[in-house]
């Protein structure tokens, strides 16, 4: 019967843990678009594929894939040029004066360029894919992919690109490239060009620091002659886009001030140059930019060269051209090769000859440029797709019949030039197909936001979010029944689900495992959700749904909102703390507000809204006083290990987040190894004692052995690699292999002994009072009625028949608190931590690893964590009433104060949602040589590092339920026992035994804690998810609230891991009480 | 009849109170806007510090005077020269320890604690000044009495649950001035601490004038005991 509670608790938990995972899952795949990067290059040597050389490159020494037609080419990027702001201003209707807009008609200097010098120039409307935020369109722009979040492969640890790209080719052909602007390009390119003005790009009111100091240099470089690519990224326009939109008069200076550029650089052009204006992106109507919105994909494109290079006038209406094809056509017209991974199509325009010396020959050039161009693709997409799953595998067959019979039709022309017009008709277009083929399957499955995923995404978190509130609300009610609420529900819904899964089988729909959850998801929750409506709506008024109290709510909300505010999300650190210490003084001050701090004598008024069941207050005011102000000390010096982000300038990261390895001085050095060993025995002195206190630390049985000489033999091999790690660069050489051998053997050794404690305490965890059940009593407080230890038989024949009575009495559930047994409740005062011991010898244990992947100096964090989570609890326990026989509930405050930690110890860890600040090194502690091929084990050392928080305090959220069981046991050490036979009827705490005497109540309030634990961090990835669709065209979007959504998903993943393996040991404890009292009671019935 | 009485009395408290409560807000908006024309460049956000100490020390003074003026709770049994002696400066060093309170608990709630010492600590002597100085005088420093008003049905007159009403809005002004601390809109009041003085002088100014509306509107609700 409890064991099929535990079970359906235990399900339940997992489903809905799973309908999280589903909801996430399916939002990351709208939200968060990936790729694989390939780090392939092209190469001068090698051509794209098999076939004669191209036209061009014949007998021409140096050339590469085609012969160079530029030497030199300036390239101007305006940032947030957006196409129309190179237009003229132009009436819609005719015969009616032109509207008069900011942003229209300010770049003359092209017009007149277009309208004197027709075969000199050409606007384009480029077309840029999403997402249209600066680095990403700057990586787009030199390597013709489509880069997207996440290119999955590339090096999280810094930005630089590692595809081929523009840059990098012509730095491999000695060519000068010249750079000055925005500094975003020193993390893409770093140490690529061979001069460099960078200038801060971080500031976006700032409009005019990057232009100016461009101009600064731009002429002087120009005329110096000093180089062969030069690159100007101006970030006026879109700075003044996003400060004050493109409708302000800034906007009209701003364009004029670029088209005065424009004009000069037309003017110091030499012949073999050719000028590039681009823009990388357009703007909304507000001036933000990031999403696919017509106006923001749309940007200019314009060309000119001093020489001749069109064979026509441009066309009416501008052409419309994917951004992306500047790249295959700047390589080739620069003799270079086409960077690997390009998937644009060359402007065949630009590779026709002007003069036509011979008939058809334009055509044959373009044509030969087209089929370069289409070799290269070929050769991308096959090597991409052995390496990735992602594309469609039937329209990658059909692009590869088409490239085939389009190469074999170049070929036959090559050999045939007599027939080359009527077969030039046929190969261009089949070349420009395929090409165009490619980009849009590229573009299906990298580029484009899903908006029906994000939203139904979301929709299942938030609909998960108010399950789990609905639930934890109904677990406490009297009338609440397990298997029927929970289990037929689900099996229902899944079943549902397994039926549309063999739907879309059948019907030969791709099966996509995202889909295919997100379908069992929903299948499960609706009916769920209506058949709970239906059962409970009716009972209760739809108030009691929103159970949760003001303050705390309050508290949620302001959590809630915060994720919506870049900045809010960039001081999190600073801000959690905050809210956590507001909470720890609200607690304290409605414990006096409700007259439970202060002892009664004190108030002159009665106090009525007061009835705790326990009676008298446990606490006195100093002490809970001292509990929060202690608190409130220790956030703050967990405070001081604050790593700084790097959005905010003036902050500075804490020193001591640095391991000891790279500090220099011997004295500091040495006393700071000292203080990270003295936090380490502090840390073991304190579970040692707390264990002692509250347990029994002289059992035989294995866990309490490892807990008394595992633990110290951890400490001792953590504090040896600690000194080992830090001066390993001072050790003489001859020991140099020995230290290598330890700093391999050590941390490893320490795992392996954490985990085999684990095992043992998984196998045997009732630690404190198994001795007694193997037989006789001997344990020295059972006995307490008498002076002695048990010496003759007569005393066991008196114990042991007590000890089956309270069990027989137990089991026929007439268990009543009044009347007691003495030498019973004794028994049951020794049993009245396991639950807790076992779970903090877990976090002990689970502690000690994890603090061995940060940095020694972290340890005094741990510490701090240690006792911090010790003060909240005893706070919360003062706060908490004990309703015995249930139902047990664990308040909202308990729950989001627990949260609230979690978080706080993250930043406190020197963690920070982004990137870059991923702690690497968690990876070679143990690993010092690397890991070769595998990814999976780095993966999980640094995971590891990064989510310790949310797993430790995961798997202590029991405690929470447990404490105030715990606490009850100082209140009656504090009274004097009154001597003589009143000592017999002294009642003594039964403690957790509380707990395990209720098994239904005990496991609704673990379902219950586990809820609200799950909707606490539930909300906040809810938060994140909607901040990140929300916001999807801010600013900060890739730069704050993606990371962030990615960094609060893997915690989330990581914390009901946490909060199930938790609840999972509690219930493991629970079930071996429940065997080692069956077992006295058959042992006493033989 | 004798509720009767007792209605009236405090429908005329409730009106002293209101009268008291206009002058504590006429106070700090004087203390915004005089100084301006003895003072040059002053203005509350450049020299804030200046404003702070205008306005704590015109708000103690408009307090005490108040005090002595309307005498809330005239039952002051000894009126010994000496016994007032003692009584004043018992209530000067509460002052000052509330002061230093506060200071503490700005600095563990994330407050620098070498840069910017001056400005945290006129800021812990403006939050004494809306919150300590009413207390000390309505209740004399008798922490007893103090724990008592802010405790669930423990306040005995208008007058306490005006005082609990103004000091709970000060804190709440003064914790939510913090938030648009961290926020990019680059506004002078941004800076620590400013934000939050404003903020918990907004609130000491709302609940001085919604503590008489509000006690006025549920006057039939309120019963107090006199002890």
């Amino acid at each position: 019967m409890s064991k099929m509670q535990k079970i359906s608790v235990l399900l339940f938990l997992a489903w809905v843990s799973f309908l999280f995972y589903a909801g996430i899952a399916l939002f990351t795949g709208g939200f968060l678009l990936t790729r694989l990067e390939l780090s392939n290059h092209s190469s001068c040597r090698e051509p794209p594929g098999p076939g004669s050389l191209p036209w061009g490159s014949r007998g021409e020494p140096g050339a590469c894939w085609m012969a160079s037609r530029f030497s030199r080419v300036v390239l101007v990027l305006i940032d947030a040029l957006r196409f129309d702001f190179a237009q003229p201003q132009r009436s819609h209707v005719p015969g009616e004066p032109p509207v008069s807009l900011p942003f229209l008609g300010k770049l003359g200097s092209l017009q007149r360029i277009l309208e004197i010098q027709p075969h000199h120039a050409r606007l384009y409307q480029s077309k840029a894919h999403p997402p249209t935020t600066t680095m990403q369109r700057l990586k787009a722009l030199t390597t013709g992919s489509l880069p997207t979040f996440i290119d999955a492969g590339s090096n999280f640890a810094s930005y630089a690109i590692v595809e081929d790209n523009l840059i990098k080719q012509l730095t491999n052909a000695g060519r000068r490239v010249v750079f000055m602007g925005d500094d975003t390009w020193k993390d893409l390119f770093p140490g690529a060009f061979s001069q460099a003005f960078f200038f801060p790009s971080f500031n976006v009111r700032d409009l005019h620091t990057v232009d100016n100091g461009i101009l600064e240099h731009l002429y002087p470089t120009m005329d110096s002659g000093e180089w062969d690519v030069l690159i100007a990224h101006f970030l006026g326009v879109d700075h003044c886009g996003h400060k004050h939109g493109p409708y302000h008069p800034e906007m009209a200076k701003k364009l004029s001030q670029m088209d005065q550029v424009i004009q000069e650089l037309v003017e110091r052009l030499e012949n073999d140059t050719l000028l590039v204006v681009i823009g990388d992106h357009g703007m909304t109507m507000s001036g933000d930019h990031g999403g696919d919105s017509e106006l923001e994909i749309s940007a200019a494109l314009f060309l000119y060269s001093p020489a001749a290079l069109f064979p026509s006038a441009p066309p009416e209406e501008p052409e419309v051209i994917p951004q992306i094809s500047l790249v295959p056509t700047l390589a080739l017209l620069l003799g270079l090769p086409i960077p690997f991974g390009n998937i644009g199509e060359v402007i065949a325009e630009l590779f026709s000859e002007v003069e036509d010396s011979q008939p058809h020959f334009s055509a044959l050039a373009q044509a030969s440029a087209l089929h370069l161009n289409a070799q290269q693709v070929s050769r991308f997409l096959y090597t991409y797709s052995a390496a990735a799953q992602d594309l469609q595998v039937k329209e990658l067959h059909r692009l590869q019949n088409l490239f085939s019979k389009a190469s074999a039709d170049y070929q036959r022309l090559l050999q045939s030039p007599q027939r080359a017009e009527a077969a030039l008709q046929t190969v261009i277009p089949e070349l420009q197909q395929f090409l165009r083929g490619v980009q849009a399957m590229c573009l299906e499955s990298w580029a484009r936001f899903s908006l029906i995923r994000m939203a139904v995404g979301a929709a299942i978190l938030a609909a998960a979010c108010f399950l789990c509130l609905l639930v934890s609300q109904w677990a406490t009610s009297p009338g609440f029944c397990f298997h029927r609420l929970l289990l037929i529900p689900m099996a229902w819904g899944l079943a549902g689900a397994i039926v549309c899964a063999g739907l879309l089988a059948t019907t030969e729909l791709k099966l996509d495992p995202v889909i295919l959850g997100a379908m069992a998801a929903v299948g499960s929750l609706l009916p769920f959700l209506w058949k709970a409506s239906a059962d409970w709506g009716s009972k209760r008024p739809l108030a009691a749904l929103l159970p949760i109290p003001g303050p705390v709510l309050l508290l949620l909300l302001i959590r809630f909102a915060a994720f919506f505010s870049d900045s809010f999300v960039v001081a999190e650190a600073r801000a959690t703390p905050f809210l956590l210490g507001s909470l720890i003084l609200l607690l304290v001050v409605r414990l006096h507000w409700e007259g439970r701090l202060l002892p009664p004598k004190l108030l002159t008024i009665p106090r009525l809204g007061f009835s705790a069941p326990t009676g008298p207050p446990r606490h006195n005011g100093v002490q809970a006083l001292g509990l929060g102000v202690g608190l409130l000390l220790c956030i703050r010096l967990a405070g001081l290990f604050h790593r700084c982000p790097e959005e905010t300038p003036a902050c500075r990261s804490s020193p001591w987040l640095s391991p000891l390895a790279s500090m220099v001085g011997g004295r500091a050095k040495n006393l700071w190894y000292g203080a990270c060993v003295g936090a380490l025995v502090a840390l073991l002195a304190a579970v040692r004692l707390w264990l002692r206190r509250y347990g029994d630390l002289k059992s035989p049985e294995p866990p309490v052995l490892f807990v008394r000489w595992g633990l110290p033999v951890m400490v001792l091999g953590t504090a040896a690699y600690w000194a080992l790690a830090s001066g390993a660069d001072e050790a003489p050489p001859r020991l140099r292999a020995l230290v290598a051998g330890a700093s391999v053997v050590l941390p490893r050794a320490v795992a392996g002994l954490a985990a085999s404690g684990l095992m043992l305490l998984l196998w045997r965890p009732v630690t404190v009072l198994v001795k007694a059940a193997t037989g006789a009593p001997k344990s020295r407080t059972v006995l307490a009625p008498f002076s002695g230890p048990p010496t003759s038989q007569a005393d066991l024949d008196y114990v042991v028949p007590q000890i089956y009575r309270h069990m027989q009495e137990e089991f026929r559930g007439r268990l009543e608190r009044a009347k007691p047994q003495r030498p019973l409740t004794v028994a049951a005062r020794q049993l009245g931590s396991v639950y807790s011991a076992a779970v903090v010898t877990a976090l002990t244990l689970l502690a000690f690893p994890l603090l061995l992947l940060h940095a020694e100096r972290i340890s005094l964090v741990f510490l701090l964590l240690f006792l911090q989570s010790f003060l909240l609890l005893h706070l919360l326990a003062a706060g908490i009433p004990i309703t015995t026989p249930g139902p047990f509930t664990v308040p909202w405050q308990a729950v989001s104060a627990w949260a609230l930690m979690a978080t706080q110890t993250f930043y406190s860890t020197g963690h920070q949602p982004v990137f870059p600040a991923i702690h690497w090194h968690a990876a070679f502690v143990g690993f010092p040589e690397g890991h070769g091929s595998s990814t999976w084990l780095p993966a999980l050392l640094v995971g590891a590092n990064t989510f310790a928080s949310h797993l430790l305090f995961a798997v202590g959220c029991p405690l929470l339920l447990l404490w105030p069981f715990l606490c009850e046991s100082q209140g009656p050490q504090k009274r004097r026992q009154p001597p003589g036979n009143e000592a017999e009827e002294e009642e003594e705490p039964l403690m957790e035994m509380r707990l395990r005497d209720v098994p239904h109540h005990f496991n609704a309030a673990l379902l219950q804690l586990g809820l609200k634990y799950l909707f606490v961090l539930g909300i906040q990835i809810l938060a994140c998810a909607l901040a990140a669709s929300v916001l999807r065209r801010h600013l900060m979007v890739w730069k704050v609230f993606a990371p962030k959504f990615i960094f609060e998903a893997v915690g989330f993943i990581v914390s009901s891991v946490g909060l199930f393996l938790g609840i999972a040991l509690v219930m493991r404890v629970d079930g071996a009480v429940n065997s080692w009292f069956r077992q006295l009671v058959l042992a006493q019935q033989r | 009849m004798i509720a009767t009485q007792e209605n009236t009395m405090k429908d005329t408290d409730i009106k002293r109170l209101l009268y008291t409560h206009l002058l504590c807000i006429c106070s700090i908006i004087l203390s915004i806007f005089i100084p301006s024309f003895f003072l040059e460049n002053f203005s509350i956000l450049e020299t804030h510090l200046t404003w702070l100490c205008i306005c704590s020390v015109s708000v103690t003074a408009v307090n005490l005077v108040l005090y002595l003026v309307v005498k809330p709770n005239a039952s002051s049994k000894r009126s010994s020269l000496s016994f007032k002696v003692t009584r004043f400066v018992k209530c000067c060093v509460y002052f000052l320890m509330s002061c230093f309170t506060f200071h503490v608990i700005f600095v563990l709630y994330g407050a620098p604690l070498i840069e910017l010492v001056l400005e945290t600590f006129l800021f812990a002597v403006t939050l004494s000044t809306f919150t300590t100085v009413p207390c000390l005088c309505l209740l004399g420093p008798n922490i007893k009495a103090w724990l008592r008003v802010f405790s669930r049905n423990g306040v005995t007159s208008v007058w306490e649950n005006s005082l609990q009403i103004t000091t709970i809005s000060s804190f709440v002004g003064a914790w939510l001035g913090a938030f648009p601390i961290p926020l990019d809109w680059e506004r002078p009041w941004q800076v620590w601490p400013i934000s939050c003085t404003l903020g918990a002088t907004f609130g000491y100014v709302a609940g001085l004038f919604i503590s008489p509306l509000w006690i006025y509107w549920n006057r039939k609700q309120l019963t107090y005991k006199n002890n």
